[in-house]
């Protein structure tokens, strides 16, 4: 399975996401420049984390109507599986892919930290290995990661299960101490209707290989094995 | 034409309410009830009149998605001449 790590300007996450999902035997993850029209030859994409364009204006904001974004959505709508990680997320919002907005942290701090993340929606291609119920630890490092959506369209991510992550306790308890933003209902992560766009604060790229994770945590890797065993 | 970008009403605005708490209150400005803050764009524009220009902004900002219609309120106004 070819997958595109989407690079702009300023991403820096990228080949950490690339070396994660080297290591799953099957996934071919490769670079591709914002620019490039080779995108629609993938079977999958990844927005990695970091600070496109500079964050100016707001963050994702210019990466979201670079040419590459077209393309991501017109594959988005034919169902190919698309992962945003933090910055790659507020560039989906931003793109109106996944609606919302991420708006600054409640702290007006950048939070790097190590947090637990539950999933609340196995029917995305990169939650299908997940367990009822899993409590992953992965880390954030953001500063505008708190998820706002008008009160009507928060309820239809809540009914239509699109809340496809949110910040808990260790043991999956969703509480007020447990959320490191201020983010709406916890929220950490979210997916478009189809469930194949899927965006996410924490960095699972990160959180992929023992040795390199201060945790020793390697939770991030089902995220990538998931995108695997759908195209299976 | 100035451009004022700010989270809506309902949306929690941390940045206004640190300035209103930490800078305005604390120094003795009681009778300021609140504060939002924003992102300001001053934008020169070529137009035979300025509700033309108006207009166009008005249009650039809805498609370039200058601000996200989720959280952001917009305001338009012809501004001051640029420097």
């Amino acid at each position: 399975m070819k997958v595109a790590v989407v690079r702009f300007p300023g991403s820096n996450c990228d080949l950490d996401a690339v070396a994660s999902m080297r290591e799953i035997a099957g996934l071919s993850p490769e670079l591709v420049w914002h620019e490039s029209d080779q995108l629609s030859r993938y079977d999958a994409v990844v927005l990695p984390g970091g600070f496109s364009f500079g964050d100016y204006l707001r963050a994702g904001a210019i990466a979201a109507r670079s040419p590459a974004m077209s393309t991501i959505k017109r594959m988005a709508e034919h169902g190919t599986p698309v992962l945003g990680v933090c910055n790659g997320f507020q560039i989906l919002v931003e793109a109106g892919l996944l609606p919302g907005a991420l708006l600054r942290n409640s702290s007006l701090k950048f939070v790097c930290d190590w947090v637990h993340v539950r999933v609340d929606s196995r029917r995305t291609p990169f939650t299908l290995l997940a367990r009822e119920g899993q409590v992953l630890r992965m880390p954030i490092a953001h500063g505008e990661g708190r998820y706002y959506a008008p009160q009507e369209q928060m309820k239809e991510l809540e009914r239509s299960n699109r809340v496809v992550f949110r910040y808990t306790d260790e043991k999956g308890a969703v509480l007020e101490g447990a959320n490191p933003t201020g983010t709406s209902r916890n929220i950490a992560g979210i997916s478009n209707e189809q469930g194949n766009v899927v965006g996410l604060m924490p960095h699972p790229e990160r959180a992929s290989n023992p040795l390199l994770s201060p945790s020793g945590s390697a939770d991030g890797r089902m995220i990538f094995a998931s995108l695997l065993e759908g195209a299976n | 034409m100035s451009v004022v970008i700010s989270n809506k009403e309902g949306a929690h605005d941390p940045e206004g309410e640190t300035i209103l708490r930490d800078l305005v209150h604390r120094s003795g400005f009681g009778d300021v009830k609140s504060i939002r803050a924003g992102k300001s764009l001053r934008i020169d524009v070529e137009a035979p009149d300025g509700k033309t220009a108006e207009t166009l902004v008005r249009k650039m900002c809805d498609d370039l998605r200058i601000y996200n219609p989720a959280a952001h309120s917009l305001l338009v106004e012809a501004g001051r001449q640029p420097a």
